[in-house]
């Protein structure tokens, strides 16, 4: 167990250095962060001082390590559009992509898992191929427009939920939560929604599948002959061994989620890091980019790590299959 | 020629589908609407002599206040909105298409390197597929516009801004097709026609060209189809974003993000027209690309 951890921190060792690496070339090289930091008037002492203080006149490599070195103390130099601590900024926003992106998560394991139990078990009702058309339509319909579409009726149309913005936030030691009030959950209803739908359908589709699958097999059909409940089969045995795939691809799509925040972030102007990402690009915000693009990186490597994990903890024959004799 | 194609599986299964038939009639009714706007469309939405801001606002043409020569009502500035999306379908299309042409040619010739040569080239680009597939490909794009925005003058981004969101959206989309063209030449590479062709005395170019690539492009077409859709999106996505084609030459994504600053104030007709021209573009796109793997698919047959 320990030694497969190790390995597989090994194996995330080199994306993370890439990514590093591609992060630090876009801060050195892309345009001239020297005359952006000075603006209009200066004198050519202040440049070779600022230079110094960049410590852009090292050689590349101590340059690199530099950079790492600041990186892993989490200091990733000022924003050029806001004059502040990249840091401070991304901490700042960070509970509301957070919030945004695990209420999103968890509505699409919430509904998704059981809408494919129940498309699976029950494939020829109504209401089945209701679910079925339904998830065609989430797969199909961008992001972007799943979040007007839905402003236009509920927050336009019916006037009932918020269409911006993250209504009243507490602070609870420096993190903001919509959480705790009412116009927070409820500024919360329509992003969430808009960020989940397709991972849920995705979900469902998954299980529908997989359960399909799993209901053909013996001993499904030896469980039926043992006198098993209906429910002990179909959750006791059947669901339970469709978790592994599941996991893979809900894991895989939390780092989507993460990553597609950013159009709902646009949306429904969520004050999160997703929003302070595209106004970077916009405005070519070089260290925002690169320490956005370093904290993805960790996500996604964590993520992966994590879903390695679960494999462990939900399927025995894998253990088995580790230490045994291949 | 003809008698042979109408003969073929590939025809056949056409005709059996009407899924398939509509979707294609779809497909090329938006693609004839788009290339053919200049000269179709009611009204020619960049010619400002002929937008009149008294014509601005007006509804849909069905609904109460609608005028018959605005079918789909007029923006802000009274423009149709018909002509603008039929324009602005263009730029979609126009995008849609070269990314993936792009990401093909990458991805074709990238991934019949690695499984050919095998070795150090195809650990080395393999690895570089393996990296980039962690990241959703709409977050790459995105961060090649974001470099080339910054290393670039700002005129002189907004004149090639085309060409650069055709270059972000095609990287984003490569490892797909390299991943894909590298299993197929690797089972090819071994086959007897190859050696063959190397006892012949051809040299690896030649037998990579000619022999193997021909062999490998099945399953390329299908990915590729499918691949439009998403390019169609991801450029959409990016315009909708602020970031993708030039607000010179809108796309149905910048046609969105313009509408939707209106969509609080009742003029509903300004995004969703626009919207709904993208998801019948992309749905007809996406089951054509379905029908066609099942197609080409000789398990199914």
């Amino acid at each position: 167990m320990f030694a497969f951890i190790i390995s597989r921190l090994l194996q995330a060792l080199p994306v993370m250095l890439v990514v590093s690496f591609i992060s630090f070339a876009m801060f050195a090289y892309v345009g001239d962060p020297v005359a952006i930091m000075l603006g209009q008037d200066f004198t050519e002492e202040q440049r070779q001082a600022l230079i110094r203080q960049l410590g852009l006149d090292q050689p590349f490599f101590v340059q690199f390590g530099t950079f790492l070195g600041n990186a892993v103390q989490g200091n990733f130099g000022i924003s050029y559009r806001l004059s502040r601590p990249v840091a401070e900024l991304i901490v700042e926003r960070a509970p509301a992509t957070l919030e945004l992106a695990f209420t999103a998560a968890f509505l699409a394991l919430a509904v998704g898992v059981p809408m494919g139990v129940y498309t699976g078990l029950y494939r020829n009702s109504w209401l089945s191929k209701f679910f079925l058309t339904f998830s065609l339509i989430g797969v199909s319909l961008p992001t972007f427009l799943i979040g007007i579409l839905l402003i236009l009726v509920f927050a336009v149309w019916l006037g009932w939920l918020p269409s911006f913005g993250r209504g009243e936030v507490v602070n609870i030691a420096g993190w903001t939560s919509g959480f705790f009030t009412w116009g927070g959950l409820k500024a919360l209803v329509l992003p969430a929604v808009t960020l989940g739908l397709f991972q849920l359908t995705l979900i469902m589709r998954l299980v529908r599948a997989e359960m399909l699958e799993v209901l053909r097999t013996d001993y499904i059909k030896f469980a039926r002959a043992r006198g098993l409940p209906n429910r002990a089969v179909h959750f006791g045995h059947a669901l339970k061994n469709t978790l592994v795939p599941v996991i893979t691809i809900a894991g895989l799509q939390l780092g989507a989620i993460i990553a597609f925040a950013i159009v709902t972030e646009t949306v429904f102007q969520w004050p999160g890091m997703g929003l302070l990402f595209i106004q970077s690009v916009g405005a070519a915000d070089i260290p925002v980019m690169a320490a956005y693009l370093m904290l993805i990186a960790l996500v996604f490597v964590v993520i992966n790590l994590v879903v390695d994990l679960l494999y462990y903890a939900v399927d025995p024959r894998l253990r088995i299959g580790k230490s045994g004799g291949h | 020629m003809m008698r042979r194609f109408f003969d073929s599986d590939i025809w056949w299964s056409f005709t059996r589908s009407w899924v398939t038939i509509i979707s294609a009639i779809v497909a090329a009714i938006c693609i004839f609407g788009a290339v053919l706007s200049p000269w179709i469309a009611p009204h020619n939405p960049f010619d400002l002599t002929s937008i009149d801001l008294m014509d601005a606002f007006k509804p849909p043409a069905f609904s109460e206040g609608g005028d018959a020569r605005f079918p789909l009502g007029t923006d802000n500035q009274g423009r149709d909105v018909l002509s603008a999306i039929m324009y602005g379908a263009q730029v979609s299309l126009l995008v849609g298409f070269a990314a993936t042409l792009f990401a093909v040619l990458l991805g074709v010739t990238l991934g019949l390197l690695a499984g050919y040569l095998g070795g150090t080239v195809d650990a080395l680009l393999m690895r570089i597929a393996d990296i980039q597939l962690t990241f959703p490909s709409i977050l790459v794009a995105l961060l090649i516009d974001g470099i080339v925005r910054a290393a670039l003058p700002r005129e002189m981004h907004d004149q090639i801004a085309l060409y650069v969101v055709i270059f972000a959206i095609g990287i984003s989309e490569w490892p797909k097709f390299a991943r894909t063209v590298r299993g197929s030449t690797l089972v090819e590479r071994n086959k007897e026609y190859v050696l063959a062709a190397r006892v012949i005395g051809l040299g690896q170019g030649a037998i990579m060209l000619r022999h193997v690539l021909p062999n490998v492009l099945g399953p390329v077409l299908v990915i590729g189809t499918l691949n439009l859709a998403l390019a169609i999106l991801a450029e959409a996505t990016l315009s909708f974003l602020g970031v993708g084609v030039p607000p010179t030459q809108p796309s149905l994504g910048t046609l969105i993000r313009f509408g939707n600053d209106y969509l609080f104030s009742g003029e509903w007709w300004i995004t969703i027209f626009p919207g709904l021209a993208l998801i019948i573009m992309v749905l007809s796109v996406n089951l054509l690309g379905d029908w066609l793997r099942d197609a080409l698919n000789p398990k199914l047959r």
